[in-house]
């Protein structure tokens, strides 16, 4: 089941990345390749094995519902590139989610 | 509506999780702070920094499903639901997909004409809500984080929802569910509570659902209902047409009441969920199943059955008596004082919540315990005083919630019973008022009344009003 160019670039669109031509056609093969080894795992007769949700066996890791003082609004805000007082500021984003 | 014609009917219904911190880190999850002034590194999306589940929001998540006659599932496991939006700091949703914690519930509603009728319940999973993006700004788009990391819980049913009603009994059920169980408050205008809902129709008989559509931002109840009827007829009319269904997302614009088509992005819900490897699998025990079901009250629908059945309340008095449970509770602690059932019903109902909705208080912070109204009720049972009166008395009692019988002692307020007493007010008002006695006597009833108001003028309204007419007919002769 091979991966095509077009959807190595929906790929990328959905990672917000942007290819020239020249890369997706670079990229497409290589994906491909990978895709062909990771396949491999497909001779393996997984009929009997339950699916693994997670490689580590510990369970039920939580914490109890209590507060913590964490950091101020200014340290929130300390590292974004745009912000005022009290908000992140982004390009203005029209329309929903 | 259309008679030919059938909806079908799904609801996504988000409930805010009542608990002091957000699911995944030791942030305050109190609404109304500066802006993103609860934050940490964790859910300001750092690199590098863990998420740890907040235990309550399992054991509220898995009272809800108790609740709603879920399965549980003894594991469940967290998955990354991946899109981009500014107030998503970390590109992906926690969220469950794949094994949510509680599967194939359903509830019951009562429509008004019909039977009760199950709707299927899909699943109920745990996740995060997003931050808040404000758009008011002509040249930037401002996020607060704050409320990324708040602990929600999307109840998702099966379309089982046929009506417009029915959604609204539904949505009203889960309502009056979490504030029983007390991990959500409900409250649709604030948010707390989030409806969407997924709408198709088709000819009645049809097996296939036709094409349906979302509807999302209806933030009232009467909303939910106005924007699923618009939807319904909206697609009926085109199919009359001979149009297309166009499966899509419609906003709902109560101010214009119409729904209009969300901007759509080209790879809308491509969420590319996986398991999020940050996070170890939930094991629900039938230990753990236990402990948390002690903690399950008498929920709405069996208290409306108990209240209808036990004290012989009418459907209306039992479905408003259980709106809220600190409402019921009210009323119970009423009826332990007297049991006059129907009349503490009908002080609750009218005297109580006409102040309650005045005032925009909640029950529990009514003035007059219940310990005092069940004595005031019993006050008029046993006829020390009359209901005329009582209103006066439940008057003071509101100002500082004192003991009704020690109002009636102290203002003189107890009923006259006393015959005699009575005979000899009115041989008094006869003999100095002999020209109406003669215009009784002469066949005009109507001046009876006129008699029974200097009684109660004299007594200052405390004479058992079922005595003086009684007395006064006799003696009139």
């Amino acid at each position: 089941m091979a991966v095509t160019k077009d959807e190595v670039e929906k790929i990328a669109k959905l990672a917000k990345l942007k290819f020239s031509d020249k890369e997706l056609e670079d990229f497409t093969p290589q994906i491909n390749e990978i895709l062909g080894y990771m396949e491999k795992l497909n001779e393996l007769d997984t009929e009997k094995v339950e699916p693994l949700s997670h490689p580590v066996e510990q369970k039920n890791v939580f914490r109890e519902d209590k507060l913590k003082s964490s950091i101020t609004t200014e340290e929130a805000l300390k590292n974004a590139p745009s912000k005022d007082e009290h908000h992140f500021k982004v390009p203005k984003v029209i329309g929903d989610k | 509506m259309n008679p030919k014609y059938e909806a079908v009917i799904g609801l996504e219904v988000h409930a805010q999780l009542l608990t002091e911190s957000k699911i995944f880190c030791s942030c305050s999850t109190k609404f109304g702070n500066e802006p993103n002034s609860n934050t940490c590194p964790v859910c300001l999306g750092h690199p590098g920094v863990l998420p740890v589940l907040n235990k309550k929001v399992v054991e509220f998540t898995v009272l809800m499903g108790l609740a709603t006659n879920c399965k549980i599932n003894q594991q469940s496991i967290f998955a990354r639901k991946n899109y981009f939006y500014p107030d998503l700091p970390k590109g992906y949703q926690i969220s469950q997909y794949e094994e949510p914690i509680c599967e194939h519930g359903f509830i019951e509603v009562n429509p008004k004409n019909g039977s009760s009728k199950k709707i299927g319940i899909t699943r109920i999973h745990m996740e995060e809500d997003a931050g808040k993006s404000i758009h008011d700004q002509s040249s930037a788009t401002l996020v607060d984080v704050n409320r990324c990391g708040v602990p929600l819980m999307e109840i998702v049913s099966e379309p089982d929802i046929r009506t417009s009603e029915e959604a609204y009994l539904y949505l009203n059920n889960i309502k009056k569910i979490v504030q029983y169980l007390g991990i959500c408050d409900g409250n649709m205008e604030e948010g707390s509570l989030r409806c969407d809902a997924n709408i198709s129709v088709r000819l009645k008989g049809e097996n296939k659902f036709g094409v349906k559509t979302e509807i999302k931002n209806m933030n009232s109840f009467r909303n939910v209902e106005r924007a699923i009827d618009y939807e319904i007829n909206r697609q009926i009319d085109l199919i009359e047409e001979g149009e297309v269904i166009v499966q899509q997302t419609l906003l709902w614009d109560a101010d214009a009441n119409e729904a209009y088509p969300m901007r759509s992005k080209e790879e809308a819900n491509d969420y590319r969920y996986f398991p999020d490897p940050d996070l170890l699998p939930v094991i629900v025990d039938d230990e753990w199943k236990t402990e948390i079901s002690k903690s399950l009250p008498e929920l709405p629908e069996t208290k409306y059955k108990r209240f209808i059945s036990d004290f012989s309340l009418p459907v209306y008095d039992a479905e408003i008596l259980t709106q809220t449970k600190s409402l019921a509770d009210y009323y119970e602690s009423v009826i332990s004082i007297t049991d006059d059932y129907k009349t503490a019903s009908n002080w609750v109902i009218s005297e109580v919540l006409a102040v309650v909705n005045e005032k925009k208080i909640d029950i529990s912070d009514f003035p007059i315990t219940a310990v005092n109204l069940g004595k005031l009720i019993n006050l008029i049972k046993v006829g020390t005083i009359s209901g005329k009166i009582a209103k006066e008395v439940f008057a003071l009692m509101l100002q500082d919630n004192s003991d009704p019988e020690q109002i009636v002692k102290d203002k003189n307020l107890v009923q006259i019973s006393d015959t005699s007493e009575i005979e000899s007010i009115i041989q008094k008002i006869i003999e100095s008022n002999q020209a109406q006695v003669q215009e009784y006597l002469g066949g005009k009833e109507k001046v009876f009344g006129f008699f029974v108001g200097q009684v109660m003028k004299e007594t200052r309204g405390k004479a058992n009003p079922k005595l003086v007419n009684e007395i006064l007919r006799k003696m009139l002769r």
